[in-house]
């Protein structure tokens, strides 16, 4: 047993020698590995944590996902309805909110029941987390949980000798205690201001008016629009591109990987020759393998987590703003993702290294010592490579007939590989062509090299292509995005202030208060239904100059808004429009009847399906909905100071009084931190490809000494060979970058048609941006440039001794 | 052979070895029918036309490849019948290689590429290893590495690489046919003296009749045939 | 969040239960302010049946063993718990510093249903009143129903997600007072709590498990016992078990597993009368398992030697605080059934 682990160190030390020559081959095979492990984990630590973060945010605040029961429009609802609920079998937790006036500062007080709120569903708002905590937060004075900037505000108020404790997850602005303590703080005797409910209820509870009259059930914010099934495209869209810069990575490893079985042939026929088996062999290159994976891996992994730090905020931001999924800003630490990401790298090398490996056990022990031509485009190959684009692209409509997002992403991911395969088969065509044409003899030796080094630079090409037709078609899907939502934000947003009520009668106040204050008061009411079988709202709107200048319509029916304020008639919403396939004149089923379509609006704020109808017949279709909302309208300059009259008059919450031009910075604000995920995978896309194409230079560079060596001897000075070397990566880059430009635009096609289409439910148009494509030019050209120049230097100052080798050197 | 040979004194032995190359222009058979016999201690020179098949039966007696028909058996191991694992064991521990082409591990250094194979059969002797050294002539170069040597001092190391362990077989494939003349006699002679006084048995192939003429004993082949 | 008030409503409530996170050095200066159990205090009816809100931890413990119409054995557990946070009886309201948990189970020979509630003292949400009496917690109750409110007669009611049960209760014979006058010592330093039992329920009703119904009737046990002290910081958990005998009487023992395994018990005759149980009274041999559901149980004094075995070993309460308990059937010098219940055992 001795005697075989020390033959397998030597056996392993002779493999691993190997190395200690070439660092540079060892770094190019840890870093592709590295990269490759730092995007995946990157992302798939964004991706938890989000994930994590909705299963918290669920129940946030006791507003988020949970059901809440208020009393309707002028009842009360008290601690013994609450009491009265819970003996009837309702599993429901009181919840007192209100604003508190403490000295200067004005807080949102949060009275919630820490222990009927553990029954109704994980998660919850901060509270007492120890034993003393809970008896020192029911009892007089109490403990209030806030964040510190709250509590700083609160610092010095009289709250009756409440203790304020510092809760980095209390909600902003926000002082929460104990429900008995909140009524006494805001003077509200045993009132509630409303019940978080369980999302089911036990079998057999009387109905909730037979136990408590008066009492309206809503559901969360969004009807059943759950952020984790809403948010899935954005994941399947990170976690698309995490994969596409995986591979981009493998594309190094496997040339590294490929270079050093090939350069390690001659020793390892030596090693058998001497002694070691076949088993020997393989299994110690292959557990070298996995020890390289493990050590990248690992690095990997910490770039990765530091990369999702980075992202994290601005994820969070995007998550909350374009699906008000709440979601932490900071990451935690989850032992799966460590094994994930080993997974991943391990897997990556397996896939790397599984030809190397097959060529290894197969290889004869004699065979001719020559290197096999791994680097050379082979014909077979190309005919291999073109026979596999053609099959993808036949793939292509498989999965768009498939349909649904997944569908999507695949047809994405089958038309991007066919593009990859088909690179080297084209650059050599295009090649042959020139070397038709070529002139001279340094022309065509020249255009002849090159055609022979595509071979070993095709992964490298490849990778570069797939980097640069990611930026190009995310970035044109970002810019068509960006200036459509610009747009369609204009008109949306044509009032210049939207306020929220908290109560109906303080609704009625509001615009009683506004009435001689504004120019027009736009009610804008909603209740949430059922629309062609999705959870979604109808919305109605009052009869408005405002809506028939502004309306952002995609298609409309002459007249439709005199249809629509007589009830005649109603608008939908893009995605509602081409979910059911609902044209105008078609008649849409609602709750009190169906009504026919007179136009289609877009619609980016949310994914789900909208009805858009008259106001009057809103409030006869649905008399209970709460009239909460309205836009009004004013001077532009005077809508500052009419927003800070109101919110005094009324003692609004912030947030419950949005300006247009704050609505519209915030929008585009939450649109950019979006893409700004996007943007940074980008780059990091694109300088994994520039290592690739690096590596592949190196590996080219050791290799064709033999090729170089005559051209030297023929009188071609070593400089002027470097130059032709750069100039040769150059071209190739350009012609790359130039192939990827159908690609990009290709793929961003697919992103806008059928993935924005399939995720959202509606379609922009493609808007090319030239300098966007000149950006990338360049910066393909830059990446060359970064990844040939050491090659070329190293060349420019290779010794002539080792070019003379080459003559000497009997092989 | 009439003579029945004394088994313990047998080191290699095969009957009707046969061989047969099979290419895209059609089988070559190699060998048809070799008998071969190597006592202990005993040099044997095979001699032969390019492509007679010497490097072939070479090849065979050390386990790197298969015999189609025949019976070989080398220390002992009947190699028709061995496995891979048998194979490299048998390579490791009983066997000593030199090649034309010297095939040093180009990532060691002359110090470990001597002991390698010992150590790989758990037989290094430090003593012995240096003395193989000395004799070889390469105690200056141990910290070197093999693209830093001659082609001369390479092939010294490959001897030592495959003296170092004491095999009882010691198998050489045209060892000088990379070398100059006078470079190839110097390391000839120095490893049929060092083969000799450690009493293992050498099979030699090569073209050189002087080379030849210094074994115990010269077979030829010719057309897949002793003669 | 939920989890850190899972943990602390588990430590608070079932002080009992989480014996080993509490010991009772540790309490000495938490104790300070509730009441301690005094050896001649006594029981005094019908307040009894009620809370003792000055001590810190209290509970109402019935468990049945039932039959089936359709011949099966079936077993119901309701019980209440009380816990002060704070010794003080000023506040009112929710203010009031008594929390309330609850646990209902009901057990057949192939399933285990339970179910957990949490509420506060003070709003009428949770709690009990002497007389006449009644304890409750949201719609799961045990009231009296005879015109005297006393406990005698008692209905009782619970239901989770997919069981619920209705039953009726009388007694049969007089409540029990345990240990010394219901003076019960339940450690080797001293630890007691006041305990006293009604053992001779006979029981009927309806049980619903997973939407179906079977008529049920047999035998109850009814617990009530009060302390502000805990158990011993070595002491790691208990084993605790009520049982009818086939003769008509009822025994009820217990060991609080430690450093020195502490047991004590009470056997009932069939009138009534009580003959309190110590140390070297009752011998307790677990069979198998961990927890162990089935045993040997010895009284010499009694002529007891019988063996129970759980009706279903799998009777696990996976509630905030973990623990076993169901019902058991009775061989040997007597037959019949009873309750077992098991706490501290490592979770599988």
């Amino acid at each position: 047993m001795n005697a075989r682990l020390q033959r397998w160190r030597l056996v392993l030390g002779a493999l691993m020698s190997h190395w200690r020559r070439r660092p540079l081959q060892l770094a190019m095979l840890l870093a592709g590995l590295m990269l490759a492990t730092t995007l995946w984990s990157g992302v798939q630590a964004v991706n938890a944590e989000a994930r994590a973060s909705y299963a918290i945010a669920a129940d946030r605040l006791g507003t988020g996902a949970l059901p809440r029961i208020e009393p309707a429009g002028g009842a009360r609802l008290t601690t013994a309805d609450f009491v009265a609920l819970r003996r009837a079998g309702w599993m429901v937790s009181p919840l007192v909110e209100g604003r508190l006036r403490a000295g200067a500062a004005r807080v949102s007080v949060l009275g919630i029941d820490p222990v009927t709120r553990i029954g109704l569903a994980p998660g919850g708002p901060a509270g007492p987390g120890t034993e003393g905590d809970l008896g020192a937060f029911i009892t007089p004075p109490g403990l209030g949980y806030a964040a510190p900037d709250t509590a700083a505000t609160l610092a010095g108020a009289d709250l009756g000798g409440l203790r304020i404790v510092i809760d980095e997850d209390a909600p902003a602005n926000t002082l929460i205690v104990d429900v008995g303590i909140a009524q006494a703080l805001l003077g509200m005797g045993d009132r509630l201001t409303a019940l978080a409910a369980s999302a089911g209820q036990p079998d057999g509870v009387p109905p909730l008016e037979r136990v408590v009259p008066g009492l309206i059930r809503t559901d969360p914010q969004g009807g059943a629009a759950d952020p984790a099934a809403l948010t899935d495209s954005f994941h399947l869209n990170l976690t698309a591109f995490a994969l596409l810069s995986f591979i981009v990575g493998l594309f190094i490893t496997q040339s590294a990987v490929g270079l050093a079985f090939e350069q390690r042939r001659g020793v390892l026929r030596t090693l058998r020759a001497l002694g070691a088996t076949r088993g020997e062999a393989l299994g110690l290159m292959a557990a070298e393998l996995a020890v390289a994976a493990l050590v990248a891996g690992a690095a990997g992994i910490v770039l990765g987590w530091a990369m999702a730090a980075a992202l994290m905020p601005g994820v969070a931001a995007t998550l909350s703003g374009l699906y008000g999924a709440d979601v932490a800003g900071s990451l935690q630490f989850r032992p799966g993702w460590v094994l994930s990401g080993i997974g991943m790298a391990l897997a990556g090398t397996a896939l790397a290294g599984a030809r190397g490996l097959a060529q290894t056990a197969r290889m004869p022990l004699l065979a001719a010592g020559m290197a096999a031509p791994w680097a050379q485009a082979t014909r077979r190959g190309l005919r291999l490579q073109a026979a596999g684009a053609v099959a993808l692209v036949l793939a292509l409509p498989l999965c768009l007939a498939w349909g649904g997002l997944v569908g999507g992403f695949a047809a994405l991911a089958c038309g991007l590989l066919a593009a990859a395969l088909l690179l080297p088969v084209v650059l050599d065509a295009v090649l042959r062509l020139a070397s038709r044409g070529a002139r001279g003899v340094l022309t065509g030796w020249f255009v002849a090299d090159t055609r022979q080094q595509l071979g070993g630079l095709s992964l490298a090409l490849m990778a570069l292509m797939l980097a640069l037709a990611a930026n190009i078609g995310v970035g044109t899907m970002v810019g068509s995005f960006r200036g459509t939502f610009t747009g369609w934000l204009d008109q949306r947003l044509s009032a210049e202030l939207y306020v929220t009520a908290r109560s109906e009668d303080e609704g009625r106040r509001i615009r009683e208060w506004l009435g001689p204050r504004s120019d027009a008061i736009l009610p804008i009411w909603n209740a949430e239904a059922t629309l062609e079988g999705q959870p979604g709202r109808i919305y109605g709107v009052a009869d408005d100059p405002t809506y028939r200048e502004n309306w952002p319509l995609l298609a409309g029916a002459p007249g439709l808004w005199d249809s629509l304020a007589a009830g005649r008639a109603v608008l939908v919403n893009e995605q509602l429009s081409r979910r059911a396939s609902l044209r105008i004149g078609d008649r849409i089923d609602l709750p009190g009847g169906a009504m026919p379509i007179a136009g289609v609006y877009s619609d980016y704020g949310n994914p789900s399906p909208q009805v858009m109808m008259g106001l009057d017949e809103f409030s006869r279709r649905f008399p209970d909905a709460p009239r909460l909302y309205q836009a009004v309208r004013v001077a532009p300059d005077r809508a500052g100071s009419l927003a800070a009259e109101l919110a005094d008059a009324f003692d609004l919450p912030a947030g419950a009084i949005v300006d247009q031009a704050q609505a519209r910075r915030v929008s585009l604000q939450i649109f950019d931190r979006t893409f700004a995920v996007t943007a940074a995978l980008n780059v990091l896309t694109l300088a994994v490809a520039g290592v690739a194409l690096l590596t592949g230079l190196l590996t080219l560079a050791s290799i064709r000494l033999p090729q170089l060596a005559p051209v030297w001897a023929a009188g071609i000075p070593r400089a002027r060979l470097a130059r032709l070397d750069l100039l040769r990566t150059l071209l190739l880059a350009a012609a790359t970058g130039a192939y990827a430009v159908p690609v990009g635009l290709g793929l961003a096609w697919m992103l806008l048609a059928v993935v924005n289409v399939e995720a959202f439910g509606w379609r922009l148009p493609m808007q090319v941006s030239v300098p966007l494509l000149a950006r990338l030019a360049l910066a393909a050209l830059l990446t060359a440039l970064a990844a040939g120049a050491l090659p070329a230097l190293r060349l420019a100052r290779i010794t002539p001794g080792r070019l003379l080798r080459v003559f000497a050197d009997e092989r | 052979m009439n003579a029945v040979p004394d088994l313990r004194d047998v080191v290699a032995s095969a009957r009707g070895l046969e061989k047969t190359y099979r290419t895209p222009g059609g089988d070559v058979p190699v060998l048809r029918g070799v008998d071969l016999t190597i006592r202990r201690g005993e040099s044997v020179a095979i001699t032969g036309e390019s492509g007679s098949g010497k490097s072939t039966l070479l090849h065979l007696v050390g386990g790197l490849d298969a015999a189609d028909a025949g019976a070989l058996n080398v220390l002992g191991v009947d190699l028709g019948t061995a496995t891979d694992r048998e194979r490299a064991a048998l390579r490791r521990g009983g066997i000593g290689m030199i090649f034309q082409q010297f095939n040093l591990i180009p990532s060691l250094d002359v110090r470990a590429n001597l002991a390698f194979q010992a150590r790989l059969a758990d037989r290094h002797d430090p003593g012995h290893a240096a003395a193989l050294a000395e004799g070889l002539g390469l105690g200056a170069l141990l910290d070197r590495y093999p693209e830093q040597l001659s082609g001369g001092q390479q092939q010294r190391v490959a001897i030592g690489r495959a003296l170092a362990g004491n095999p009882p077989l010691v198998l050489a494939d045209e060892p000088t046919g990379n070398l100059d003349e006078a470079t190839g006699d110097a390391v000839a002679d120095l490893m049929l003296a060092l083969v000799r006084r450690q009493g293992s048995a050498l099979v030699l192939v090569t073209h050189s009749p002087r080379l030849a003429a210094l074994c115990d004993r010269q077979v030829h082949l010719r057309a897949g045939r002793l003669a | 969040m939920n989890a850190r008030v899972i943990a602390l409503l588990a430590a608070l409530v079932a002080l009992p239960l989480s014996a080993q996170e509490r010991g009772f050095a540790g309490l000495g200066s938490d104790v300070a302010g509730f009441a301690l159990p005094d050896r001649p205090r006594g029981l005094t009816f019908p307040a009894d049946h009620g809370p003792h809100d000055d001590f810190r931890i209290e509970w109402w413990y019935l468990t049945a063993n039932l039959r089936g119409a359709d011949g099966r054995d079936y077993g119901v557990q309701w019980t209440l718990f009380r816990s002060a946070l704070a010794p003080d009886g000023l506040f009112q309201g929710w203010a009031a510093p008594q929390v309330w948990m609850a646990h209902a189970a009901a057990t057949s020979e192939n399933g285990h249903h339970f179910a957990e509630r949490f509420g506060r003292g003070g709003i009428g949400q949770a709690g009990v009143t002497a007389q006449p009496f009644a304890a409750w917690i949201d719609d799961w109750q045990m009231v009296a129903t005879g015109p005297d409110g006393s406990p005698d007669r008692l209905r009782i009611t619970a239901r989770g997600a997919d069981f619920g049960y209705d039953l009726a209760a009388t007694a049969g014979g007089p409540l029990v007072a345990n240990g010394e006058n219901g003076f019960s010592i339940k450690g080797p330093q001293g630890q007691a709590s006041h305990y006293y039992s009604q053992p001779f329920y006979d029981i009927a009703g309806v049980l619903t498990l997973s939407g179906a119904q079977v008529q049920v009737s047999g035998q109850a046990w009814l617990d009530r016992e009060w302390s502000s002290q805990p158990l011993d910081r070595s002491q790691q958990g208990w084993d605790w078990m009520a049982l009818h005998l086939d003769d008509g009487r009822k025994l009820m023992a217990a060991q609080v597993r430690g450093a020195q395994p502490f047991r004590f018990g009470s056997l009932i005759a069939a009138d009534g009368s009580v003959q309190p149980l110590t140390h070297d009274d009752v011998e307790l041999t677990p069979a198998r398992g961990s927890p162990p559901t089935s045993w040997r149980v010895r009284v010499p004094s009694g002529s007891i030697d019988v063996t129970i075995g759980a009706v279903n070993p799998d009777s696990a309460m996976a509630t905030s605080v973990p623990y076993w308990e169901g019902p058991v059937r009775i061989e040997g010098s007597s037959g019949g059934r009873g309750y077992l219940e098991m706490t501290g055992y490592p979770a599988r």
